[in-house]
């Protein structure tokens, strides 16, 4: 269709402006250098494929971009400057492919990073096989990303999960529900809400299997199509079954169903995965109706997970005007662990690549990033834990995002507002 | 208490279908142009009510006028850039005229709708309600704002009835869709009869987008669907008649509801679809339709 041709071509432009702005920043950044440290030589080039035009995609490349810099402002990769590639892949697995294809075959980068959509994750990872290019995915969720490197591991170990596993999220959304929900605010009962996409799947499955054991026994499970506009029939379904809380599972979706919600002054909270309210952005969107609102993500703005996190916030803020998305984190932390990679390897040579991924022990701003090996579940996942990568729960609390679960990094009291009806 | 809630929320949801296709059908009924770019118009109204809230605090009155503003001057745009221009040319055969328009139309959405991606993303943007807080309907907790949607809905409508029945300009908009060649020997320009039709059509579809905003968000991604729905209730009511474009609203609008309460929410759009299949096959002319 002609509507593909006419964005191809902003892709490239986009791609060329944004390469030779990255040129002159890495150039005005390296002016002020002593010699000793300057990144010089070919160029080692990381490509990045992000739905741009959505509130997580868009941090993406923007997190990329920061970590770049820094590693080329301390010598680059073996004395090579790091470079990215990106693209705009309009929400479109087709086009991903495409981009995908073209950054292996045209601009020659060593490893892709990309998306946070787990349908254009897994459209992406037979070519990641095929073309034998290193490919991490920052957000993505659904589990048979690396399932699938778990069940043909010679043919897809070229694909790492650099992001929770849906399974994954439901324990980490689950262990804080224990901590929170239970523990301290005396909840027993869940409906679960989940939009209908490939990520929701095993979360929902993981949700249904964790859930009850936390001490939340589940009285309904409604899954949406991600194109739904009006929540109300799913609020007032959920609200005559009376349940203390409900577990959400959205990505897509994010504004409206929360403004809907405060709007129509649904009395039960919500709980879970939001990832649209892990941006900034969403107090502006939805005029503050978030308040209340949570989200599991990789890291909060206000906790120093590691000591890498809170820098790393801010460097983002200075240089955006906004704070990051949840995989913005974890992509600021990808382009490290491919840099740590091909240094351990001594080569960009994709085999040596992938066994230098494998060997990744690196302290990001989500916490200490490892990939499970080829025997566990899900080979290349993130390893969850709390003293690994452990997750977080944030909420919106007065136009600020607080951090409320691991109790540990807790900046926040977990709070709903006043319209919420907690048990007694 | 289900059925309540299905009364209720379908009535709203109904009442702002209505006022959407209202304005789609009248552009029809008066010039014969199907006008797809039609959802491009609502989105407009909401984004720029949205932006001006946010970013010049014109508070939420000043917002959502501002907003139809928008909506009047994009559908003057769509009219120039790109239905009058094919309207006149002469290297398009004068029975090909329709289609072309309805190809300009389409593409002028969707240039639109890029432009929205681009400049906004393709993120909702909800606009404040104009009146917060819940009342209780039919012992239904409904948001103030949906209780106030459906009548400024129904005013706005009745309005438009008054303005078609007595005054001397809506008269001449009737007879313009009734015979358009007696109009011109009656002396009336026709052309700027097609430019009334534009202005009240930017009015109904602002209001409709603005309301839109404040109820379910709006986004790029709406310009597609929200055209679709305009065009399959004008379908069901019969093309260029207003009375059926209403009852055909509230038939989509209760189907949608219905489903959504009774089937499965991920289902919702489904049924309507259906029915406008069946009325194709079986009463092609639509609901209320002349042809």
């Amino acid at each position: 269709m002609s509507r593909m041709g006419k964005s191809d071509l902003r892709t490239s432009a986009k791609a060329s402006r944004r390469q030779v702005l990255a040129g002159a920043g890495a150039l005005a950044g390296l002016a002020a250098l002593p010699a000793s440290v300057r990144a010089a030589g070919e160029p080692i080039k990381i490509g990045v494929i992000a739905e741009i035009s959505t509130l997580p995609g868009a941090a993406i490349p923007k997190g990329a971009e920061i970590a770049a810099d820094e590693i080329n402002a301390k010598g680059g990769v073996m004395g090579r400057p790091l470079q990215l590639v990106v693209y705009d892949n309009h929400v479109s697995s087709v086009e991903s492919v495409r981009a995908f294809q073209r950054l292996a075959s045209q601009d020659k980068v060593v490893a892709v990073i990309a998306s946070f959509i787990s349908e254009v994750a897994l459209a992406l990872e037979p070519w990641s096989a095929r073309l034998k290019m290193p490919f991490i995915t920052p957000g993505a969720a659904s589990n048979n990303i690396s399932k699938q490197v778990h069940d043909d591991y010679d043919h897809f170990k070229y694909t790492f999960h650099g992001w929770f596993t849906s399974y994954f999220i439901a324990k980490s959304t689950s262990d804080s529900a224990h901590d929170l929900l239970v523990d301290q605010l005396h909840m027993k009962s869940c409906v679960v809400m989940s939009e209908d996409a490939a990520w929701t799947t095993p979360l929902d499955e993981g949700y249904l299997e964790f859930l009850p054991k936390a001490g939340l026994a589940v009285l309904d499970h409604i899954r949406f199509s991600p194109d739904t506009t009006d929540f109300t029939p799913i609020f007032n379904r959920i609200e005559a079954r009376k349940p203390d809380v409900m577990i959400t599972g959205i990505s897509h979706v994010g504004v409206v169903p929360t403004v809907q919600w405060a709007e129509q002054k649904v009395p039960i909270p919500m709980y879970g995965v939001s990832s649209q309210a892990t941006s900034s952005d969403f107090w502006k969107d939805t005029h503050g109706a978030c308040e209340g609102v949570t989200s599991q993500a990789g890291a909060a703005p206000d906790s120093a997970i590691t000591p890498r996190t809170l820098p790393f916030t801010q460097s983002y803020l200075k240089r955006y005007g906004l704070l990051p998305a949840y995989c913005g984190y974890s992509s600021y932390d990808m382009v490290y662990v491919i840099a740590e990679a091909i240094a351990r390897a001594g080569s960009t040579e994709a085999d040596k690549m992938v066994t230098g991924l494998e060997a990744t022990d690196h302290v990001g701003t989500i916490g200490r990033i490892k990939f499970y090996g080829r025997t566990a579940r899900f080979t290349h996942a993130i390893e969850y834990g709390i003293d690994l990568v452990p997750g977080v729960m944030l909420q919106w609390q007065q136009a600020k995002m607080k951090t409320i679960w691991p109790l540990k990094y807790a900046t926040a009291k977990i709070s709903f507002p006043s319209f919420v009806k907690l048990p007694a | 208490m289900l059925g309540y809630e299905i009364f209720v929320d379908g009535f709203a949801i109904s009442s702002l279908y209505a006022l959407g296709a209202v304005g789609f059908t009248l552009i029809f009924g008066v010039s014969g142009v199907l006008n797809l770019a039609h959802g491009g118009t609502m989105v407009v109204a909401a984004m720029i009510a949205w932006l001006v809230i946010g970013d010049l605090h014109t508070g939420v009155l000043g917002g959502a006028l501002i907003g139809i503003i928008a909506a009047i001057a994009f559908a003057f745009a769509t009219y120039f850039a790109a239905v009058r221009p094919i309207q006149r040319s002469r290297a398009i055969p004068k029975e090909e005229t329709e289609i072309f328009i309805l190809t300009s139309t389409l593409l002028w959405g969707i240039m639109i709708q890029t432009a929205i991606a681009y400049f906004f993303t393709t993120n909702p943007v909800t606009v404040p309600p104009l009146v917060p807080g819940v009342v209780h309907v039919l012992s239904v907790r409904t948001p103030s704002n949906e209780v106030l949607i459906a009548v400024l809905c129904w005013l706005v409508m009745a309005l438009l009835w008054l303005f078609v029945s007595r005054t001397r300009a809506g008269k001449a908009l009737l007879a313009a869709s009734i015979n358009p060649r007696a109009l011109t020997l009656c002396g009336f320009e026709l052309s700027r009869i097609h430019l009334l039709v534009w202005a009240i059509y930017g009015v109904l579809a602002g209001i409709a987008g603005v309301l839109l905003g404040t109820y379910l968000g709006a986004s790029s991604d709406n310009i597609g669907p929200l055209t679709a729905s305009a065009f399959s209730i004008v379908i069901l009511g019969g093309l260029g008649s207003v009375p059926g474009s209403l009852i055909a609203a509230y038939v989509v609008g209760y189907f949608e509801t219905i489903t959504a309460y009774l089937v499965a929410p991920t289902l919702r759009s489904i049924p309507a679809l259906i029915i406008l299949v069946l009325v194709l096959y079986i009463r092609p002319q639509g609901i209320l339709g002349r042809r």
